[in-house]
């Protein structure tokens, strides 16, 4: 393999990073508010605003049902107005972006609701305001789950970011596509593949890891 | 704990009610008129079967449930006209422990009494040090920084109880508190809200379905049933002279005398024709409770009695006895007035043919 290529496919790795890590970020800081605020609105929770719920749980299923290559297409006007233009790596954050924001949200949702509901009535009992109750009881209890949720996340985004070559974002899986598939280079998509399942397993295994870290729901070291 | 000394509050329910609607719209009565007042500082227990409603009498103290119709007064406070941060303040006065402690995993022990005072804007430096007083408090001074996953359950419900002092209530609520747990951890746990309710002198209201929680703890107490309050006083006199069915039967278990098997099977609630025995409970209470009267019995009427069973024990301080006896059915009316006129109570539960 030439020099060349392998110099392709640094750029292209370092690429999917910066891809992944700015959508998976920006997709926690939106969408970690509204899986928090879908889990406490339903009817008779913290929150409670059934309608408002209903709502946006609509608008939530509706982005996930459009597959994210359609979705890339099909937003390109959005992309324009945020990126200011709709070709390239850095223009691919928004449809990754607005990809991540209801998934995420969906995952913590899920953790959110998971969270004992004997430990927000405790908390009511004190006198806690319900901001404090989300702050102070739900995250952090449902922080294992939530990171592996986040885990999850940028797996898929990792997925994800393979098919943005076709609005002209680079990176591994534009390179696959192209050196691989239309120019008969077998081993750039060897090398391709190679490189995305050692960095799924490294996504996976660290977030294995945190979440094990946070979660003091089981003793130590004690076999139980 | 600090040099302030929290007062109890008085609870009164004034003719409360509380219905739930289902969701397919049919409406549920869980309380209904029910009117009790619940003296400052005494410890009080509410007792009934699962389903009977006291657990939601307990949740409308702190407004985790609202009345659908009459008052709930802690301290002279309408919790259930209460609102936001007002509701938010009556909280804090009220503290609260849980059947499964309801104890954040993610947090120490420390961490998990710190909590209703961060809630409450305490200065970081003054919960330290309140956390500390109320670790040692509940002797937990070495668990400090464990998890709860780490913790046995009576070391859970210690730190729940922490945690319920935190904020100097002044009346404490227990919802269950000890269901969970074995006897013995159920008794240090007992003796440890005794201990609170004297020094501290709040007061303690709890919820149970065992009348041994109640025996050993409780001054007053409230018998539950259908959601309606059917018997309640001083636990002394409703353990002694109890009215109510349900009352009964509650005391039937936790007194340990109850019929032998074989006898309850060919009992009678009417007297059949031809000689037979008369079943009887006979309750000694107060003085008389050590008084060798079936002896005196048999000394003066010549009636022999047949033991079926019986314990004396103690109600807080006081020894009352319980007793089933069978005797000759011609002479029971005989006894049974020689016994009250000696200040006992006798109740005909039967006869055997």
């Amino acid at each position: 393999m030439s020099a060349n290529l392998i110099n392709l496919l640094l750029e292209a790795t370092w690429q999917t990073l910066y891809m992944v890590a700015v959508s998976a970020a920006l997709g926690t800081l939106l969408g970690l508010p509204l899986g928090v605020f879908l889990a406490t609105s339903q009817r008779g929770e913290l929150l409670s605003r059934p309608w408002v719920n209903k709502m946006l749980g609509l608008v939530v299923n509706a982005t996930r049902s459009v597959p994210f290559i359609i979705l890339v297409v099909a937003i390109i006007p959005f992309t324009r107005m945020i990126a200011g233009t709709s070709i390239g790596t850095t223009a691919a954050i928004v449809p990754l972006t607005v990809a991540a924001v209801p998934f995420i949200a969906r995952l913590i949702e899920n953790a959110i609701r998971e969270v004992d509901s004997g430990l927000i009535e405790a908390a009511r009992a004190m006198g806690a305001t319900p901001l404090q109750i989300i702050r102070k009881v739900l995250i952090p209890e449902a922080l294992s789950s939530i990171t592996l949720g986040l885990t999850l996340a940028v797996v898929s985004l990792i997925g994800y970011s393979a098919m943005v070559g076709a609005v002209g974002g680079e990176g591994l899986g534009d390179l696959g596509i192209r050196y691989g598939y239309q120019r008969f280079m077998p081993e750039v998509m060897a090398v391709v593949v190679v490189i995305l399942i050692v960095l799924v397993q490294l996504v996976q295994s660290v977030g294995e890891w945190i979440a094990a870290k946070v979660d003091k729901r089981a003793p130590k070291g004690r076999g139980q | 704990m600090s040099d302030r000394k929290p007062q109890g509050a008085s609870i009164v329910f004034q003719t409360v009610g509380k219905t739930f609607t289902k969701p397919d719209g049919s409406s549920v009565s869980a309380v209904d008129d029910v009117s009790l007042t619940v003296e400052s500082g005494a410890i009080t227990g509410i007792i009934g079967r699962s389903g009977a409603g006291k657990s939601t009498m307990l949740r409308m103290v702190n407004g985790l449930e609202r009345p659908t119709s009459g008052q709930i007064l802690v301290g002279g406070q309408d919790v259930g006209a209460a609102q936001g941060a007002a509701l938010r303040a009556i909280r804090r006065d009220v503290g609260m422990i849980f059947q499964h402690f309801n104890l954040l995993a993610s947090r120490t022990v420390a961490g998990n009494i710190a909590l209703p005072l961060e809630v409450a804007g305490v200065p970081k430096a003054k919960i330290r040090a309140r956390v500390a007083d109320l670790i040692h408090r509940v002797g937990l001074d070495a668990q400090s920084d464990r998890y709860p996953a780490e913790l046995s359950g009576g070391q859970k419900q210690r730190v729940g109880i922490a945690r319920a002092l935190a904020t100097e209530p002044k009346v404490l609520l227990s919802d269950e508190a000890t269901s969970a747990l074995d006897p013995e951890t159920t008794q240090t746990v007992l003796q440890l809200l005794k201990d609170i309710n004297r020094e501290l002198g709040l007061t303690i209201l709890l919820i149970t379905h065992e009348m041994a929680v109640v025996r050993d703890i409780a001054s007053h107490v409230a018998v539950i049933e259908g959601g309606k309050i059917v018997e309640a006083g001083k636990t002394y006199d409703v353990f002694t002279a109890p009215q109510h069915p349900t009352t009964r039967s509650f005391l039937s278990g936790v007194t340990g005398v109850t019929l032998p098997a074989f006898i309850k099977g060919q009992m009678h609630d009417d007297r059949p024709s031809g000689p037979c025995e008369e079943v009887l409970r006979v309750t000694f209470s107060g003085k008389h409770a050590t008084d060798p009267m079936l002896a005196l019995l048999t000394r003066d009427l010549g009636i022999a009695v047949n033991i079926l069973a019986g314990a004396v024990e103690e109600i807080g301080t006081q020894p009352f006895g319980n007793l089933l006896l069978s005797l000759d059915a011609d002479k029971g009316a005989e006894a049974r007035a020689y016994l009250e006129r000696h200040g006992l109570l006798t109740e005909v539960l039967g006869y055997v043919g």
